[in-house]
């Protein structure tokens, strides 16, 4: 039986790094893409030795649209699965007053990730089979002072997958959208995270296994997060904007 | 922010980083008086920098193995878990191993530490083929015991204090299983368990759980484990289809700091005697799992928290052969005149041992635990002067108290490290609470 084979875009991050161990461990050969391949040497020997599989590299910048497509169709073997890990925050106050770092927000966080899983999903419905996942966020479930720029180019994204599971369901592939709530990650490190809200790269890594194998829809990693998403979005609109939230 | 050991005692204010990346690493080092961590298994104050402590965890990827020689290259955080973990299913385990798998490569380098086989084997140090150490420029320098020969001495056994420990090449054992055969012998005071040691030099595995408030004619009355790797020939039909054993499951916790008064000379004294009869019981052949054998302690996460807040401290001499027996009598007698029991004891025969300041010796070594208290630190000295007394020495990994003056009469080697560490200015680039207390 020959692997499967899993690529993994924005393969930098920690989640990522955790989900190449978790697919590593369980048999299957292991594609890592980012803009800057040099970073992800260490990675790939540690995942190929610790495992004895197959961990290859490969260059992809995201926000280099014109890219994508093409990325997409020479890679072979086409992968089964493919996860968007891409992301990036940015800060709230320079994205309020320099509207280039806002679009750069929007394009990595939306754009850049969208149009991946697009070229995937055509090239997936043609072969009648495959996974995308998603990694979003539960700042897309209501825009927010303190990051609405990220928030609402996730909560695009998340719109994005939906739709795309939508299309996809009656022809075999399967969308699986992530929403990890806090990770600690090397995006949050420095932040005072609440302990018991905030998940391990590990964490977030093993619930995509298990949504992939189970064909989830849409996974919080801890599922607190699924009642404190629903009260943030329960609160009426007049009360919700006088908030310090 | 305070930072403590694996005993919890002492603990000191501290500057914790993590270094992600080598850049990083050099901005650390370069802030002074740093010490490296690994996965903060040190009984005391080894891995807390007197300025700067930097956590290990990010340099945790393995580089290279070789299915060939069994050497592995690997970053100095990886995890002796990870390590067993990754290549036992493939036939391979670790030459050295101490009572506890979550250790760092980094760690388990610098305390040069040995296990159940040092009568054969000797330390970890026989099993390094080649380390690359940080220096205070941040220049990485690679070493081995034929290329940088003196640092490579210094280093391997040297608590981290001739610079960060980056990368290593460790060699593995190729094994047949992941099952052990073990042999258990009752003694029934200290000088029999110390005969049956010496019959048994062949063992590849040898450690006596000793019980240490006997008295008379039963002090020091021990149960003696003897193991060998079992070969699939010596596996029955239940071990043979899960040849290569399973980690322990169903672990326990320690959820909080038992008050202290739980552990008390009672309840110590009735432990050991559970403890014995239950031994006494598995007394002959059996096969436990590779987990089972190495490291029962890890089946309970956060068994230091037994000792309450106060935390705990280990005692652990060795002893020269020719006077180990009279120096174990004198120690037990002494232990078990103040009633202060420990509620564990390890007594393991050491072989040949070279190295610059690394810990064993040929004879005898005795570790023994204690929960902080006046009492017990009161005591844990007056067993440092029969150490002394007998030409023993200590070891710096467990140590959390120990004097400057009890190291410099314990070992004339310090004074040549701490010479050592000035003449090549490491002395204030690198520097824990415990090298500051023992003036190396």
């Amino acid at each position: 039986m020959t692997k499967k084979t899993i690529l993994i875009v924005g393969a930098t991050s920690d989640i990522a790094n955790a989900t190449a161990h978790q697919f590593a461990k369980a048999g299957y050969n292991i594609v890592l893409a980012a803009r800057d391949t040099a970073d992800l040497e260490t990675n790939k020997s540690d995942i190929a030795v610790r495992y004895e599989t197959e961990v290859t590299t490969q260059q992809l910048d995201i926000l280099d649209t014109k890219q994508i497509e093409g990325f997409a169709k020479g890679l072979s073997p086409l992968p089964d699965i493919v996860v968007c890990a891409v992301g990036f925050m940015g800060d709230q106050v320079t994205n309020e007053l320099e509207l280039s770092s806002a679009s750069t927000v929007m394009r990595t966080n939306f754009e850049g990730p969208s149009l991946l899983l697009s070229a995937f999903a055509n090239l997936f419905e043609e072969r009648g089979h495959g996974t995308l996942v998603g990694i979003s966020s539960v700042a897309g479930n209501r825009g927010r002072a303190t990051n609405y720029v990220y928030g609402s180019a996730k909560a695009g994204f998340t719109a994005f997958l939906s739709g795309l599971r939508n299309r996809l369901a009656s022809k075999n592939v399967h969308v699986l959208t992530v929403l990890p709530g806090f990770v600690a990650t090397r995006m949050t490190e420095g932040l005072d995270l609440p302990e018991k809200l905030t998940a391990q790269p590990e964490e977030v890594a093993q619930a995509i296994w298990r949504a992939t194998e189970r064909k989830r829809n849409v996974i919080f990693v801890r599922p607190i997060w699924r009642l404190i998403m629903l009260i943030i979005c329960a609160i009426p609109e007049p009360i919700f904007k006088k908030l310090k939230i | 922010m305070k930072l403590s050991g694996w005993g919890g005692f002492p603990s000191h204010e501290t500057r914790l980083v993590a270094p992600r990346s080598i850049t990083q690493l050099v901005d650390a080092v370069h802030d002074g008086n740093a010490i490296a961590r690994g996965n903060g298994r040190a009984y005391g104050d080894s891995a807390i920098g007197s300025n700067t402590t930097i956590n290990m965890r990010h340099f945790n990827h393995m580089i290279a193995f070789n299915a060939q020689t069994g050497v592995l290259e690997t970053e100095a955080g990886v995890l002796l878990s990870d390590i067993i973990d990754a290549f036992l299913p493939r036939g391979w385990f670790p030459y050295v191993t101490p009572g506890t798998k979550y250790v760092s490569v980094g760690g388990i380098i610098a305390a040069d530490v040995h296990g159940k086989n040092h009568h054969k084997d000797g330390s970890l140090r026989n099993f390094v083929d080649w380390l690359e150490v940080m220096g205070p420029s941040g220049e990485i320098v690679r070493c081995s015991p034929t290329q940088n020969e003196e640092l490579f001495g210094w280093t391997v056994g040297g608590m981290g204090l001739t610079g960060i420990i980056v990368r290593a090449a460790i060699r593995l054992r190729p094994v047949e299983s992941g099952w052990i055969k073990q042999r258990t012998i009752v003694a029934e005071n200290i000088d029999a368990a110390i005969d049956i040691f010496e019959d048994n030099s062949d063992a590849s595995y040898s450690v006596a759980w000793i019980d240490c408030l006997s008295t008379a004619d039963k002090a020091g009355r021990s149960v003696i484990m003897l193991g060998e790797h079992a070969s699939m020939n010596d596996l029955d039909d239940k071990t043979r289809r899960r040849p290569h054993a399973l980690a322990t499951k169903g672990k326990l916790s320690v959820p909080f700091h038992f008050p202290s008064w739980v552990l008390n000379q009672f309840s110590v004294r009735a432990f050991n005697s559970v403890y014995f009869r239950n031994l006494k019981w598995q007394i002959g052949e059996q096969l436990l799992s590779w987990d089972k054998y190495f490291y029962p302690l890890d089946a309970i996460n956060g068994w230091n928290k037994i000792y309450g807040r106060k935390g705990f401290m280990q005692f652990q001499c060795t002893l020269p052969l020719a006077s180990s027996r009279e120096a174990l009598h004198e120690i037990l007698g002494k232990i078990s005149s103040t009633g202060s029991g420990s509620f564990l004891s390890v007594l393991k025969r050491f072989g040949a041992q070279e190295g610059g300041i690394s810990f064993p010796m040929e004879g005898y070594t005795l570790a023994l635990d204690f929960p902080v208290s006046k009492k017990t630190i009161e005591l844990m000295s007056q067993l440092d002067e029969i150490t002394l007394k007998y030409g023993g020495r200590f070891y710096l990994a467990k140590d959390s108290r120990m004097s400057a003056a009890t190291l410099d009469s314990s070992d004339n080697r310090s004074k040549h490290f701490a010479t050592w560490r000035a003449e090549n200015g490491l002395n204030t680039t690198f520097q824990s609470v415990q090298s500051q207390r023992l003036g190396l």
